[in-house]
């Protein structure tokens, strides 16, 4: 018999096919051109604006909004991408309302920011529909960088140490190229193929090898790197995740919110996805909503989000955390872990509530719980890296490490959000610094 | 509630918003339609003489341009009058004016400048009923090639001679209209006095190219790659129409003489101002044809609220009590001094006074690590541009000093008493005659 939602357990096809298609379809349709003109028409102008400045790849938003208003996408597409390579995927998953949204004078003015974010995706789609790369490699250095790790980091370092002209191999673990834009972002945040689309794009540049399954410490070392490179960039992200050390952490039912996105994500058929009835997502950041989300999409009937703070200090933001109670997952916080029970497959989940502070109140609540994933941090794996500094790479200026001739940023990185768009910035401005270093 | 009522040269409205000679009254259909939807009057698409209608253009007639949102500012046209024949129109007229006695029906007409043209269809138009004439001396394109509309309206003996002449062969009011395609509208307006005109109507369109077709290189609108200038109306002419119409009526020679405004009218407000630089009424045409007939509504409530808030009675009430305001430059006050000040509660920090000031006028403006925008006094000549260029209504404000402060941009006391060019130390003119 087909499951439903109301089936208890793990269970994959609890919808029907078309419920799918429907549940994971684009968060934010694009704008179309009239909707790109009207939203265009919102922006001031403003004079050294800030939303610039609370953009972390500063880009020249004025500017390209008032291109696209002018009737020059394209040209607009071009403003994004010198400052921001993955304008695209930045556009779908940039927590906006944080950012530039936030500082834009409109939100001041009356709640209603000009819509940045959809404006850059209609910008950087138009261009990259069209399969134009307005970009051109300088001529060619001979110098030669390896990059570990073909994420958002990586990937902006890439592109622009190639456009300087110097040769670039990028390393990867896994099988394909994107890092978190593939693996790890909602689905619904980047439907059809884009973030695969995207690096394709980006690789129009020229002179960027990939070398896919090569992860740094089992397949490569930095020793050796650092021996056949000019320079090396550190862009591997946090590929370790946090245990859930309580009793029955280990029990059927229990895995990481980072796998289960990662599966769905490369999934070819979402009706091929287990997912539990009770679903129980321990964590209070973006994944956390991201896992908790798609768990309700794939047909969970109750799925709860389970936070040990109060809602303010979760790292979702307040969109996400909308999003997620509009998608029917139930926000609970100020409740920690203390056992999974269950008879092999976990069965429910017991919570203390505990205080602001921390403090324990000795109130306790067991929840049915057939799924839990753990979405309590990440950490940096591997050994013989450069100097850490709070369990990451430590870094001074633009990306430098404390070796020589290797630079690191993004996740792996310390200082900085671990945003997409932060990772980017990091990428494109170690890629400048290691250019002249290279140059010099 | 107000009294909206119109009384121009003794033609009775229900209210002072009549639609302009225009697309939007060519046919009967259209009018009964605006007279349902509550208009106070109309002036008839330009009538010609007998014999086969002109034609007019198979392809695009009007081009436009855009404010945000599409929201349209400007609107020209390529269209003609009416292409309908004369007897059809006449025929309409008349009914339409039998059906509606209250309301304000007046034929606009456009024949050859020959005084038998004139004299053979003044009394056709009589026979109609209708209230009033208005003489087309202004449309600027296709009708001027042939010596009719603006090609009139640019010779003011000629304007005088045709008016001398529909006073003549016709009974009831003669409204000239008026082309804003001219160098100095006070000449054309005494003419038309001079022959004995009830009154003037303006501004009529002005000659304009909306745009050009970048890929094909024609002027738009564009038939079949070729375009023409056209008609320029909407509310970007308005500024340009109360200019036009202030000049009439302050000029002495044509002050007094009834004057039907028409230019870029799209509210209440825009009415409003019309009548205070002394118009009797006001025509309106792209806001109807923007919005439809239904923007009316509007007009009437937001005069009928404004007026009573103002406490006038009637339209008589407030009718150019701006116009003795409007002055020579050589008049302003040079004593009067102001300076900006920002509104910090309002201010929404966008910077873009900043940016105007800073980069285009006095550098009279501050900006703070954290976005906060102040005024220079010492540099402030109150322009006025970051007023004009702040998106939030009253943040920025010209404050007037007062008497006896001293102006630290100058280091001179604000003196009390009026003093302008004429008198200035540094008017070469000033000191001669003394």
């Amino acid at each position: 018999m087909k499951p439903s939602p109301f089936s208890p357990g793990v269970a994959a096809g609890r919808l029907d096919d078309g419920a799918y298609a429907e549940n994971f379809s684009d968060l934010h349709p694009a704008l179309d051109p009239h909707e790109a003109l009207v939203a265009a028409d919102r922006c001031y102008f403003c004079h050294d604006a800030p939303c610039v400045t609370a953009c972390p790849t500063d880009i020249d938003i004025p500017l390209f909004i008032r291109q696209i208003a002018t009737g020059t996408p394209d040209a607009a597409a071009k403003t994004i991408l010198s400052q921001n390579i993955m304008g695209g995927m930045c556009a779908r998953v940039c927590p906006t309302e944080t950012l530039c949204e936030e500082a834009c004078v409109r939100e001041l003015a009356e709640g209603k920011p000009v819509k940045i974010g959809q404006l850059q995706r209609y910008a950087t789609d138009h261009l990259q529909e069209q399969g134009i790369h307005p970009f051109s490699r300088a001529a060619v250095t001979g110098k030669t960088v390896a990059v570990v790790g073909a994420g958002p980091a990586g990937l902006s370092c890439a592109h622009r140490l190639a456009m300087l002209g110097h040769d670039v191999t990028v390393y990867d673990a896994k099988p394909k190229p994107g890092g978190l834009n593939e693996y790890g972002i909602a689905a619904y945040k980047t439907p059809e193929g884009f973030a695969q689309a995207e690096v394709d794009w980006l690789l129009k540049i020229g002179g960027i090898t990939l070398a896919h399954g090569q992860a740094l410490g089992a397949d490569l070392t930095l020793e050796q790197l650092k021996r056949d490179f000019d320079a090396v960039f550190l862009g591997m992200g946090l590929g370790g995740v946090n245990a859930l050390a309580v009793e029955g952490g280990d029990k059927d039912g229990v895995l990481d919110a980072v796998d289960f996105i990662a599966d769905l994500r490369q999934a070819s058929d979402m009706g091929d996805l287990p997912v539990g009835r009770d679903v129980v997502v321990i964590g209070g950041g973006m994944t956390a909503v991201d896992a908790a989300v798609q768990s309700k999409l794939l047909g969970a009937l109750n799925v709860t989000l389970a936070y040990r703070r109060g809602r303010d200090r979760m790292n979702a933001s307040v969109f996400e955390q909308d999003l997620a109670a509009s998608k029917g997952v139930r926000i609970m916080t100020h409740a920690v872990p203390l056992a999974l029970h269950g008879n092999g497959a976990v069965r429910e989940i017991e919570f203390e509530y505990v205080n602001d502070d921390m403090t324990g109140t000795g109130e306790t609540v067991r929840i049915p719980a057939d799924q839990v994933l753990r979405a309590i941090g990440q950490t940096l794996d591997g050994d013989a890296l450069p100097d850490l500094e709070g369990g990451k790479i430590a870094v001074t200026g633009a990306g430098r490490t404390s070796m020589d001739g290797v630079w690191a940023g993004g996740d792996c990185a310390a200082g900085g959000d671990d945003l997409t768009v932060t990772a980017v910035a990091e990428g494109r401005d170690a890629a400048m610094d290691i250019h002249a270093s290279l140059t010099a | 509630m107000a009294n909206l009522q119109s009384d121009f040269v003794g033609i009775k409205s229900p209210n002072p918003f009549w639609l302009a000679s225009a697309p939007p009254t060519d046919k009967e259909y259209n009018v009964r339609r605006a007279f349902e939807a509550g208009w106070g009057g109309v002036v008839w698409k330009t009538l010609g003489s007998e014999g086969p209608p002109v034609v007019n253009v198979n392809g695009p007639r009007y081009g436009a341009i855009y404010g945000a949102d599409r929201r349209l500012l400007g609107l020209n046209n390529i269209e003609l009058i009416t292409d309908r024949d004369l007897y059809t129109n006449l025929e309409e007229i008349k009914r339409v004016k039998a059906d509606y006695p209250d309301r304000a029906v007046i034929v606009s007409i456009m024949v050859p400048c020959e005084e038998e043209a004139w004299k053979a269809i003044l009394p056709l138009v009589e026979d109609t009923g209708a209230d009033g004439i208005e003489l087309n001396f202004g449309c600027p394109h296709g009708m001027s090639e042939r010596g009719m509309g603006s090609a009139v309206g640019q010779v003011p003996e000629y304007i005088e001679m045709v008016t001398r002449w529909c006073k003549q062969y016709y009974s009831k009011p003669v409204i000239v209209k008026l082309t804003p395609n001219i160098t100095d509208i006070r000449k054309p307006a005494a003419a038309a006095k001079a022959g004995g005109a009830d009154a003037v109507s303006l501004i009529n369109t002005i000659n304009s190219i909306t745009s050009v077709n970048l890929d094909t290189m024609s002027p738009e609108p564009s038939i079949d790659g070729r375009g023409s200038h056209g008609g320029y109306c909407g509310p970007a002419v308005k500024p340009i129409a109360m200019s036009m119409v202030s000049e009439i009526a302050r000029n002495p020679e044509t002050h007094g003489l009834p004057i039907s405004g028409i230019g870029g009218v799209t509210t209440w407000r825009d009415a409003a101002e019309f009548i205070t630089l002394g118009c009797g009424n006001v025509q309106v045409c792209t806001a109807a044809m923007t919005y439809g007939f239904k923007v009316v509504q509007e007009m009437i409530s937001g005069l009928s609220d404004w007026m009573d808030e103002k406490g006038h009675a009637s339209i008589a009430d407030f009718k150019g009590a701006a116009v003795p305001n409007v002055t020579d430059w050589q008049y302003l006050n040079l004593n009067y001094v102001a300076k900006a000040k920002i509104n910090q509660d309002l201010c929404i920090s966008c910077g873009r006074c900043f940016a105007a000031c800073e980069d285009t006028s006095h550098q009279a403006i501050s900006m703070s690590e954290d976005r906060v925008f102040e005024v220079i006094d010492e540099e402030c000549v109150a322009c006025n541009l970051c007023v004009n260029v702040c998106p939030v209504e009253n943040c920025i404000t010209m404050e007037a000093m007062a008497p006896g402060d001293t102006d630290p941009r100058t280091g001179k006391v604000v003196e009390p008493d009026y003093a302008n060019w004429t008198t200035h130390p540094n008017n070469p003119a000033a000191t001669a005659a003394e």
